[in-house]
């Protein structure tokens, strides 16, 4: 850390090889002689009837295990919260004008997005597919959108921006509570469970699309007249 | 499968990790952080390849987007930010916030 190249020393950087090569071995002895097991596999296949969907990784995520991904949703939202309090950032596009083929493709591609994430959201429900892999189409939508427009969003007012990134949090708390009526939280009533998991699941979709995609962009939405 | 069908599949597996793992310490080593940053979203594309191959495709489809795609996005725009304000093609803001 003394050199002008602003590496670590070579004895350092030998030991730290080191541990992690071991750390690596040891990891690999572990999964060598783990033991012939077929995990929760049968459990969860047993279950799949009465989870609401039929794709047995939805099930876990939003059924069996939908506390999980509650917390998963929520802490998005609060790295998001996060990034808009460090006032500093600035948009990563400044002043650069996007040319007119990437005006033009993402003109064709943003529309395109959208409906392929909503494909993907309703396809979770009996295929991979799901909440996070559609709100990732939905940010790469606002990605392509930040980098032309410079905004995500632009024309929303920042109040409803940051409703619809606490939309996913707050529909799934919603749903969590209201079906405590036997008792635990996220017990969906039966016959119910499909419903329940689709309307999480598009929530979730806006808020984390939402969330990475401002992510990307870095600030805070304000309303223009009190940027710079 | 047959015995040429399941050699060519251990084949494309092992050039998939082998790749993986020379993208990764590529991604490390790099001196240009924004040659290591492709490299990343390089490597997060094989793993995507890994993960359809170990039958998890929900995974695989969230690797792409999230793992490659957008935090190779993130990264992209952290680089920029990071070279500043002398950044030669005055990509990065210059004007004080």
């Amino acid at each position: 850390m003394s050199n002008p190249e602003g590496t670590a020393p070579v004895l350092l950087r030998g030991l730290a090889a080191l541990l992690a090569a071991a750390l690596g071995a040891a990891i690999a002895w572990a999964l060598v002689t783990l033991p012939p097991s077929s995990g929760l596999r049968d459990a969860v296949a047993a279950q799949i009837p009465a989870s609401g969907v039929a794709h047995p990784v939805t099930a876990v995520l939003l059924n069996f295990r939908g506390y999980d991904t509650l917390l998963e949703v929520a802490v998005l939202l609060l790295a998001l919260i996060a990034t808009w309090s460090l006032r500093l950032a600035r948009p990563p596009a400044g002043r650069n004008s996007p040319g007119l083929v990437l005006q033009d493709l993402v003109r064709l591609l943003v529309p395109l997005l959208i409906v392929l994430a909503g494909y993907l959201l309703w396809l979770g429900a009996h295929a991979p597919g799901g909440a996070f892999q559609a709100g990732a189409l939905l940010a790469g939508a606002g990605v392509l959108l930040t980098l032309v427009e410079g905004r995500p969003l632009g024309p929303l007012a920042p109040a409803v921006l940051r409703g619809l990134a606490a939309l996913g949090v707050a529909v799934f708390l919603a749903v969590a509570l209201l079906v405590m009526g036997g008792g635990r939280l996220l017990e969906y009533p039966r016959g119910q469970a499909g419903l329940l998991i689709l309307l999480i699941e598009a929530a979730s979709t806006v808020s984390i699309g939402l969330a990475l995609a401002y992510l990307f962009r870095g600030d805070e939405p304000a309303p223009p007249e009190h940027r710079r | 499968m047959d015995a040429a069908g399941s050699l060519t599949l251990g084949i494309i597996d092992g050039l998939i990790a082998l790749a993986i793992i020379a993208l990764a310490f590529g991604a490390t080593a790099m001196r240009d952080l924004f040659a290591g940053v492709v490299l990343f979203i390089a490597m997060g594309l094989f793993m995507a390849l890994a993960w359809v191959r170990l039958d998890a495709p929900d995974l695989a489809l969230a690797e792409a987007g999230i793992g490659a795609g957008l935090a190779g996005a993130l990264l992209l725009a952290a680089v920029r930010r990071l070279a500043g304000p002398a950044h030669p093609e005055g990509i990065g803001d210059d004007e004080q916030p």
